[in-house]
C-alpha cells in the first residue's frame, strides 16, 4: 500500500508518520510537499500533525489553500482513504472535508499527555483491527483540540456513526467528548490523538497500530 | 480605494478561554468592574475599487477565509479613501 504523507511548511509529525507506515507497517511512503499538484499513484494520503503555516489566522486555515489540497480533495471524492492527525484534523475541518471546527482547549493550555479513548465505531476502515478492544491509549499534544459543532451537526454525526474515537476523560472540552470523526462516506478520518506516536512498545504503547493495520487490511481486501 | 476594518470574534455560544484568562488577569490588577473580556481578531484591508460591490466582496472574504463561520462571527466597516496623489 502506497501512502503520501503531506509536508506543509511547519508540519512536524511527518517523519514520525512516515516511520510508522514504512518501518513498522512496511508500506511504501513518500513525503510529498504541499506544493505538489497531483497524488496520482497513491492509495492513501495522510495530513500529519504540526503547526502548518505557523497556525496563522487559525490552525489549518492557510494549509487548506495549499496547492496539494486540490489533489487531497480529489482523493477524498474518489473514496480513497484520507487521514488527518492533529493539525491534519484541523486542516480537514478548515477544508470542509469534515464538519465542525477545533477551538482552543477549554483550559487554554497546551495539553501533552496520554489519553484513554473509546472506540466509538469499530466498523470503519480505520478501526476494524480494534475489534474487541473497548479502549486504547494514545498520546495527545495540542493547544487547539477542543472540537466544536452545532447541535444539528452532532445529531447528524451520531445518526451516521461518524464519531470514531471519544475521550474517556475529556481533556480539552470537546463537544460530546469527540476525539476523532469521519465523513459520512467513511473514507476521511480526522483525529486529534497521535496513532503514529504509539506504534512500538519501546515508545510506551502500540495502540496506534490498529489505525494503520485496519487501513492496510481494508486495502488488501478491496484488491483481493 | 477603500479602507476596510474587519473584526472577527467567537460566536456567543463558544467558550473563549483566552478572553477568560485576560479577564482573570485584569481582576488581579484590581479592575473588579470588568464583567467579561472577549478576544477577537482585527484586520485592515486596502482594496482597490472595482465593478464588484465592495461590501459583497468583503463579506465573501470573511465567509471564505477571515472567519470560520462554524464558530466565529464578523463585522466590518468600509470607508472610502481619497485617491493618493
Amino acid at each position: 500500500m502506497k501512502f503520501a504523507v503531506i509536508v506543509f511548511p511547519g508540519s512536524n509529525c511527518d517523519h514520525d508518520m512516515a516511520n510508522a507506515l514504512r518501518d513498522v507497517c512496511h508500506c511504501t511512503v513518500d513525503l510529498v510537499p504541499a506544493t505538489a499538484t497531483t497524488l496520482a499513484g497513491y492509495d492513501a494520503v495522510v495530513l500529519p500533525g504540526g503547526f502548518s503555516y505557523g497556525d496563522y489566522l487559525r490552525s489549518g486555515a492557510i494549509a487548506r489553500l495549499a496547492p496539494v489540497m486540490t489533489a487531497v480533495k480529489a482523493m477524498a471524492a474518489a473514496g480513497k482513504p484520507v487521514l488527518g492527525v492533529c493539525n491534519g484534523f484541523q486542516i480537514l475541518t478548515e477544508a470542509g472535508l469534515l464538519p465542525g471546527a477545533l477551538r482552543a482547549n477549554r483550559s487554554s493550555q497546551f495539553i501533552c499527555q496520554t489519553s484513554t479513548l473509546r472506540i466509538s465505531n469499530p466498523h470503519t476502515r480505520f478501526t476494524t483491527a480494534y475489534a474487541g478492544q473497548a479502549t486504547i491509549q494514545l498520546p495527545i499534544a495540542h493547544g487547539e483540540g477542543n472540537y466544536y459543532c452545532d447541535e444539528a451537526t452532532l445529531a447528524e454525526l451520531r445518526q451516521h456513526h461518524q464519531i470514531v474515537f471519544e475521550y474517556v476523560d475529556n481533556p480539552n472540552g470537546s463537544v460530546a467528548n469527540i476525539a476523532g470523526i469521519m465523513n459520512r462516506q467513511g473514507n476521511v478520518l480526522g483525529m486529534m490523538p497521535h496513532p503514529e506516536r504509539a506504534v512500538e512498545a519501546l515508545l510506551g504503547s502500540i495502540d496506534g497500530l490498529g489505525v494503520f493495520a485496519s487501513l492496510i487490511a481494508h486495502e488488501e481486501e478491496s484488491h483481493a | 480605494m477603500y479602507l476596510v476594518k474587519v473584526t472577527v470574534t467567537y460566536k456567543e455560544s463558544i467558550l473563549d478561554p483566552k478572553g477568560e484568562a485576560i479577564n482573570d488577569a485584569l481582576q488581579r490588577l484590581g479592575y473588579r468592574d470588568v464583567q467579561s473580556v472577549e478576544l477577537g481578531k482585527y484586520f485592515e484591508l486596502r482594496i482597490a475599487k472595482s465593478d464588484r460591490p465592495i461590501a459583497e466582496q468583503v463579506a465573501e472574504m470573511c465567509d471564505r477565509l477571515l472567519a470560520n463561520v462554524n464558530m466565529e462571527t464578523y463585522d466590518y466597516e468600509i470607508t472610502e479613501m481619497e485617491a493618493q496623489s
